[in-house]
């Protein structure tokens, strides 16, 4: 990449069920605490980039139109993204696009959703041709995938639970988190309602209202914030066709060609020694070691082993979502978004709480549809090429 | 910026209501003529950008099929927007920026057919806690503003009729228009209103078509096309949501839009001769075009929106009308512009030209 690329500004809000506030004001929580984060007035801004999973799930059709208030985006250019759940990194992704082009200085990029207001597992569970309506929602979509992973890797049914603690512990430090469960042991997972065989209901992400903003700039407007900006070191997003004969949805090649892009950009040749934490987009705890061999952070069918041995706990060597991840606050459209914020927070050394010592690259990653859509960036303390 | 231009073109009818295809089978033959007419494989694309939303679709995502009409496989640089195609055309010209590939195809697909009441579906455009509850009809809101632009002495009820008129004769040239014929004014006047001012006629006629553009840089654009269709400037800018905080007499974003495209192009909207407007309704010409500055520019001669609009493919649809301008000799210069939202909150401008 030519220009240098950072992440100046983050802002989140509490991830929980919101009946109090209105779509707009659950937005501008996040905006306003970007562009304090960021130093900037909206006049500022250059463009606006709205990430937003399926506008079915709370009934507002093109919301940038109603957002544009609340975005602060009047006058600006405002596009709204929408690859399934890896749409907030596609959406950061464009932002840096726009900046990386010399099109815009400083893009705003916004994530959220209100699931309280809607029912995601109803307009998941589309009608299609020739298919039964079982109202089986996205779990039914992923259980037979992370089957077909339990037999390939031959992994403990253990794992899956291990995952499920290790989040919501990780949740326990960060108070924009949705489910806190300070108790939470492997026997109260292992013992929960068995939803979608093998997935059980604390190995899985709730439905949350949330939103997420951050703003992206060149290097001029990264040096001039108080606070360490996050560099871009890399990024990439990839697309397949989610049904045909052979296709490999446990280790998808979207995926991998990912992450080898964007390490190829951040000059990463050994991403599980070079990366210091990462923030991966898992909605049920088996995608926890799925998505760290996809990614190229554990060897094929050996991702199970770094969460058996504590490697991705926080306090391991590989701390993954140590924000409590999708599986502790899945407000949808902000869901991507957030995973890439996290991993930018982690590398500006401002996790607060659940900060990993010593991080300094991290990998933020998006996945969406029938694990179709992908989505990573690389983000570091150093700027890139200087170290 | 560099050098990127429009070097195919191709669209299928626009159809009050296509029950044979689903939206894959739509989309592949057309991709089909446009990479035939580009003289290009799948394998030489280096980005896919689309447009289209779930709402008119009635199911969550609905674009999932028409990546079986592109064949993601082995998998594709790929990005959606949920919104008119326009968008993803410029968001594919912002990726032919990076310098990262040379090549890009954007495709729309619009359905409007499907809604069993659209008035029942466009409500869900608006503020949903103070506009939506209203549920005001789908031609509600434009009709305040057809209402605004009247009463300030901008236009009438007769230059509605004229601009229908002239469209709807300009079709008769258009083999995929969806509706077209020779109608008097006087005619279009005696027909009652739908949702006064505005009468049948004024409204354009919603329904499935999907568009696909090939987008090339520098050398690959010459290599690809005779004459292609170069990009000089694009812009596209938001207005506030609210219509009663609005002045809806002016159509500020898309002069803003305007503006901001030709300060990049180095030519004003006026210096084309033709420009492909995005008219949801008959009063949106004489609006943009005072927007615009439009004077002596021949505006729709594929007979517009008017004549046939496939929901989120209307605004792609213009872009490839004013290309094809340049494409197959005619005009140098030409514009697209395409809109979005209640009462044209939401504009975009593209301003094209020729080689000498």
């Amino acid at each position: 990449m030519s220009p240098r690329l950072a992440v100046i500004g983050i802002g989140q809000g509490k991830q929980a069920r919101k009946r109090e506030v209105t779509i707009g004001g659950l937005v501008r929580e996040a905006v306003t605490a970007a562009m304090a984060d960021a130093e900037l007035e909206f006049r500022d801004l250059d463009a606006v980039v709205l990430a937003k999973t399926p506008d079915l799930f709370d009934g507002v059709m093109n919301p940038e139109l109603y957002l544009a208030d609340a975005m602060g985006a009047r006058r600006l250019p405002v596009t709204r993204v929408f690859t399934g759940g890896s749409v907030g990194g596609h959406a950061a992704i464009y932002g840096a696009h726009l900046v990386q082009a010399g099109i815009a200085r400083r893009v705003l990029v916004v994530g959220y959703s209100k699931e309280s207001e809607g029912n995601f597992t109803w307009a998941l569970s589309r009608g299609l041709p020739f298919s039964a309506q079982l109202g089986a929602g996205a779990g039914a979509h992923f259980a037979p995938v992370i089957r077909e992973y339990i037999r390939r890797s031959g992994a403990p049914e253990h794992i899956g639970w291990q995952v499920a603690v290790n989040h919501r512990l990780n949740a326990t430090r960060n108070p924009y988190a949705h489910i806190q469960r300070p108790d939470i042991t492997i026997e109260e997972v292992r013992d929960s309602r068995m939803l979608w065989d093998p997935i059980r209901y604390l190995e899985s992400c709730p439905s949350s209202d949330g939103s997420c903003a951050v703003v992206i700039a060149g290097e001029q407007d990264a040096a001039r914030t108080s606070r360490p900006p996050a560099w871009i070191h890399g990024m990439a997003w990839r697309t397949e066709t989610g049904h045909f004969a052979g296709r490999d949805e446990v280790d998808p090649q979207a995926g991998r060609q990912c992450a080898a892009e964007a390490y190829r950009q951040a000059g990463i040749d050994d991403p599980a020694r070079q990366i210091d934490t990462a923030e991966l987009y898992i909605p049920y705890s088996w995608y926890e070691p799925i998505w760290l061999e996809n990614t190229g952070l554990a060897a094929p069918n050996a991702g199970w082993k770094l969460v058996d041995d504590g490697t991705t706990a926080f306090g391991g060597a590989l701390p993954v979502n140590p924000s409590g991840g999708v599986l502790s606050g899945n407000p949808t459209g902000a869901t991507g978004l957030l995973r890439f914020a996290e991993a930018a927070l982690q590398v500006r050394g401002l996790a607060g709480e659940h900060q990993v010592g010593g991080a300094r690259r991290a990998v933020g990653h998006a996945m969406g549809g029938a694990s179709q859509f992908h989505a990573l960036w690389v983000v570091g303390s150093d700027r890139p090429g200087t170290r | 910026m560099r050098d990127v231009a429009v070097v195919a073109f191709a669209q299928s009818p626009c159809l009050a209501a296509n029950r044979r295809d689903d939206m894959a089978e739509i989309l592949l033959p057309v991709v089909r003529e446009a990479l035939g007419a580009a003289g290009i494989g799948r394998d030489e694309i280096d980005f896919y950008a689309s447009g289209s939303h779930d709402f008119y679709e009635g199911r969550t995502f609905a674009y999932i099929e028409s990546l079986d009409a592109v064949g993601a496989w082995p998998p594709i640089s790929e990005s959606h927007v949920e919104m008119d195609a326009a968008w993803a055309f410029y968001e594919a010209w912002a990726w032919l920026q990076l310098n990262e590939g040379d090549i890009a195809l954007v495709y729309g697909a619009g359905r409007g057919s499907l809604a069993a009441d659209l008035d029942q579906v466009l409500p869900a455009q608006l503020d949903p806690y103070f506009l939506t509850p209203l549920r005001p009809h789908r031609d509600a809101i434009a009709a305040l503003q057809a209402c605004a632009l009247i009463s300030a002495g901008l236009t009438s009820e007769r230059q509605l009729a004229e601009v229908v008129s002239r469209s709807l004769t300009a079709a008769t040239a258009n083999p995929m228009a969806q509706k077209a014929g020779t109608f008097a004014v006087q005619d279009l006047l005696a027909a009652p209103y739908v949702a006064a001012p505005l009468r049948g006629h004024d409204i354009a006629p919603t329904g499935d078509a999907a568009a696909v553009l090939v987008l090339a840089a520098g050398a690959a654009a010459r290599r690809l096309a005779a004459r292609p269709a170069w990009v000089r400037g694009i812009d596209h800018r938001m207005d506030t949501h609210y219509p009663g905080m609005r002045d809806l007499t002016e159509a500020g974003t898309a002069r803003l839009a305007g503006e901001r495209a030709a300060a990049m192009a180095g030519f004003a909207p006026w210096d084309v001769e033709v420009a492909e407007l995005h008219t949801e309704y008959s009063y949106a010409e004489p609006l943009l075009a005072d927007a615009l500055g439009l004077s002596g520019v021949t505006v729709n001669p594929s007979g517009g929106p008017l004549a046939g609009a496939p929901a989120t493919a209307t605004g792609l649809l213009r872009i490839g009308e004013a290309a094809r301008q340049l494409l197959q000799g005619g005009a140098r210069r030409a514009l697209a512009h395409a809109t979005s939202g209640p009462a044209l909150q939401q504009n975009l401008v593209c301003l094209l030209e020729a080689d000498r």
